[in-house]
C-alpha cells in the first residue's frame, strides 16, 4: 500500500484514559488505515484492552477523541453511535458467545435486530457465516459444546454477521494450541484480503503478530503510551529500545 | 570449630525438630567457626535447605560463622536456587489492617452511598427502558418473556402450593385451639382469608421467588458479565437494560400476582381441610364464610403489591448482576445480595401499603 492511498478511518487523538485516580494511558494518538491490519502490542497490563475499549466505545476517555469514518464515538449521541456499531464487530477474549442460544441465534442476533429479513433469509446468511469460518453444519449446538478454537471462530461469525467495515480483536490467540492458533490466522487473512475489513488485533503472541501484522504500535506500562510504530519486521530488526527489543525478541528483563 | 553432620533426609516433614536443633547450636559468647558436614544428606529439600540457611543467619547474628561443607551437586542446586534476601524483604505494600472503627464506618458509609447511587441511575434506566418498550411494544423481546414467565412462574408451582397449603394448615390448627374455646370455630375462615389475602399471600409468594428468580437473574446477568457478553452486547448496539432486564422484569410482573392468586387458593384449601376434618364445618359453609370475608379491595390491593413487589425483585435482581466485578467470587456476593435485598425491600414496601391501605380503607 503506497502511502498516497492511505486513508485513515480510526483516529485516536490525544487520548488518556483513567480509571479512578490511576492514569493508564496518557496522550496516545495514532491512526488505522482502510483495509488494514493494525496491531496494539505490549505487555501484560499495559493497557492494550483498555484501549480497545475505548476504540469501541465501551469506555469513555478522560480525554482525548475517537473518531471512526469520522465520527467522534466519544461524544456521538446515541443515534450516531449505534450508526458506528453497526459497522464494527468485536471478537471478545473470553468469545462471548450467549451460552443461552444456539450458535445459529448467537450469530443471527444482530440480523434480526438490525434487518427486516424474512427468517429464511436470516437462515441462509448464518449458514453462509458459519460456513466462512469453517463451521458449516454448527447450527445447533451450544457455545458450551465446542472446543475452545470453535467458539473463537463462532465468535468471529457473530463479528461479522452485518458484514461490518471494522473488526477488532481481543487476544484472539489466546488459549488455542499452536495448530488451531494458526488456521485462526489463515481464517483472518482470508476474511481481511478477501472483504477488506480493517482489523484492530490487541495481542501480545509473537508468531501471530509476525504473521498478520501490517502496521504495530507497542504500548508500555511505565510510559503509559505509545514506545514504538513500524511494522513488526521493522521493531524487531531495528529498534534500538530495550523494551521494544525484548519483546520482539522474547528476552527477559 | 564446632562439627555438625547430618544424615538422611533434610525435608519439610522433619523441619519443626531440624530447625529446633539446628537453631540451638549456635549461642552467644561462642568464638569458633560452626562447620556442618552434609556429605550424608540422601536428599534435601527446599524446607532443608531454609534450615540451613536460618542456621546461617542465626550464626552471622551472633558472629559466628556458619560453613556448609561437602554439598553434593544436587542439593547445591537448590541451595542456590534460595534467594537469602528475599526471605527478608518486606512486601511492596503494607498489610491492609484497619483497625479504627471510624475508618471502618466511613469505608461503610461511603459503599453504601455508592451503592445507592448504582440503584438509582439503575432505577432511571429500566423506568426509561420499560416505558420505551410501552411505547414500542414490538421491540420487547416476547420469547425471553415467556421463557421467563415459564421459569419464575410455571416451574414455581409446587413449592409455591406445598408451602401455601401448609401454611394455611398451621395458621387454621393454631387459631382453631384459640378459637375453638369461644366456640368460634368458624371464624378460622376468616382469619385464614383475611391474613393470607391482605398479607402473607403476596410476601410469602414474594419471598420464594426472590429466592428461586431473583437470585437467578443476579447469576445469570452477573456471569454474562464476567465472560464479556454484556460488553458484546452493547458492542452490537444493544442496550443491556433493555435486552435483559426488560424480559424479567416484565414475566415477574406479569407471574407473581397469578402464583398470588395461587398461594391464597392453596392456603385457604389448608385451612378448609382443618375446618373440615377438625372442627365439624361443611364445605359449603367454610367456602360461604371465606366468600364473605374478603372484598374486592382487598383482592385488588394484594394484587397491586404482588406486582410492585414483583418489580423490586426483578429489578434489584438484575441490578445486582449488572454490579459483578471481578470472577466466580463476585457472582456469588451479588446472588446473596439480590436475595438479601429483595426480602428487605419487600418487607420495607408491606410496611409502606400496610399504612396507606390503613388510610384507604376508611
Amino acid at each position: 500500500m503506497s502511502p498516497s492511498d492511505r486513508d485513515p478511518v480510526i483516529i485516536v487523538e490525544n487520548l488518556t484514559a483513567r480509571y479512578d485516580d490511576v492514569t493508564i494511558l496518557e496522550n496516545v494518538s495514532f491512526e488505522v488505515y482502510r483495509g488494514e491490519r493494525f496491531m496494539i502490542l505490549g505487555g501484560s497490563g499495559c493497557g492494550k484492552s483498555t484501549l480497545l475499549k475505548h476504540m469501541i466505545g465501551l469506555l469513555k476517555p478522560s480525554s482525548g477523541r475517537v473518531l471512526i469514518n469520522g465520527i467522534d464515538i466519544t461524544q456521538a449521541d446515541e443515534r450516531w453511535l449505534q450508526q458506528v456499531r453497526r459497522q464494527i464487530g468485536v471478537l471478545f477474549q473470553a468469545d462471548a458467545l450467549f451460552g443461552s442460544m444456539s450458535l445459529a441465534q448467537n450469530v443471527a442476533l444482530p440480523l434480526t435486530e438490525y434487518t427486516d429479513l424474512s427468517p429464511e433469509l436470516v437462515r441462509e446468511i448464518v449458514k453462509m457465516k458459519l460456513g466462512l469460518v469453517d463451521l458449516s453444519g454448527y447450527d445447533n449446538h451450544m457455545p458450551a459444546e465446542l472446543s475452545g478454537g470453535m467458539r473463537k471462530r463462532a465468535g468471529l461469525a457473530r463479528a461479522m454477521a452485518l458484514d461490518p467495515m471494522f473488526l477488532f480483536f481481543d487476544e484472539p490467540w489466546a488459549g488455542l494450541d499452536p495448530v488451531t492458533a494458526a488456521e485462526l490466522d489463515i481464517l483472518i487473512r482470508s476474511i481481511n484480503e478477501g472483504i477488506g475489513t480493517t482489523m484492530v488485533f490487541v495481542t501480545q503472541e509473537l508468531a501471530s503478530i509476525f504473521n498478520l501484522g501490517q502496521r504495530v504500535i507497542m504500548l508500555h506500562k511505565e510510559a503509559r503510551g505509545i514506545i514504538a510504530r513500524g511494522t513488526p519486521a521493522e521493531l524487531r530488526e531495528k529498534s534500538t529500545d530495550s523494551r521494544v527489543m525484548n519483546f520482539f525478541n522474547r528476552h527477559a528483563v | 570449630m564446632t562439627i555438625v553432620k547430618l544424615e538422611g533426609r533434610l525435608a519439610l516433614e522433619d523441619m519443626r525438630s531440624l530447625m529446633s536443633e539446628l537453631l540451638s547450636i549456635p549461642r552467644a559468647g561462642m568464638s569458633q567457626r560452626i562447620s556442618v558436614d552434609l556429605s550424608g544428606v540422601e536428599y534435601l529439600d527446599s524446607a532443608g535447605a531454609l534450615a540451613l540457611i536460618e542456621l546461617q543467619n542465626r550464626g552471622s547474628a551472633l558472629s559466628i560463622p556458619v560453613d556448609l561443607l561437602n554439598i553434593s551437586e544436587k542439593n547445591h542446586g537448590l541451595l542456590s536456587l534460595i534467594d537469602r534476601e528475599v526471605i527478608q524483604r518486606p512486601p511492596l505494600r503494607p498489610e491492609v489492617v484497619r483497625s479504627s472503627i471510624v475508618e471502618n464506618l466511613g469505608e461503610l458509609a461511603r459503599r453504601q452511598y455508592r451503592d445507592f447511587q448504582e440503584i438509582m441511575s439503575f432505577v432511571g434506566e429500566l423506568i426509561t427502558a420499560l416505558l420505551y418498550c410501552l411505547a414500542h411494544p414490538r421491540l420487547v423481546r416476547w420469547a425471553d418473556v415467556m421463557f421467563y414467565m415459564k421459569r419464575a412462574g410455571a416451574d414455581g408451582l409446587p413449592i409455591v402450593a406445598l408451602i401455601s397449603l401448609l401454611l394455611g394448615l398451621i395458621m387454621a390448627f393454631m387459631s382453631s385451639l384459640q378459637l375453638k374455646q369461644f366456640g368460634a370455630n368458624i371464624y378460622v375462615a376468616n382469619l385464614v382469608t383475611i391474613a393470607m389475602v391482605r398479607e402473607l399471600g403476596p410476601i410469602m409468594t414474594a419471598i420464594i421467588v426472590a429466592g428461586r428468580s431473583g437470585s437467578a437473574f443476579a447469576a445469570e446477568i452477573g456471569t454474562m458479565i464476567v465472560n464479556d457478553e454484556v460488553n458484546a452486547l452493547v458492542t452490537m448496539g444493544f442496550d443491556p437494560t433493555r435486552f435483559l432486564a426488560v424480559p424479567k422484569v416484565l414475566a415477574a410482573m406479569i407471574v407473581v400476582p397469578i402464583l398470588t392468586v395461587y398461594s391464597d387458593f392453596f392456603a385457604i384449601l389448608g385451612g378448609l381441610i382443618v375446618g373440615v376434618t377438625g372442627l365439624d364445618l361443611t364445605v359449603y359453609t367454610y367456602i360461604l364464610q371465606t366468600k364473605s370475608s374478603i372484598s374486592i379491595f382487598d383482592f385488588v390491593t394484594s394484587l397491586t403489591k404482588a406486582v410492585v413487589f414483583a418489580l423490586l425483585i426483578s429489578g434489584i435482581g438484575c441490578q445486582r448482576g449488572f454490579q459483578v466485578k471481578g470472577g466466580a467470587e463476585g457472582v456469588g456476593t451479588s446472588t446473596t445480595s439480590a436475595v438479601v435485598s429483595a426480602i428487605f425491600l419487600i418487607i420495607l414496601f408491606d410496611s409502606a401499603f400496610a399504612i396507606m391501605l390503613n388510610y384507604l380503607r376508611h
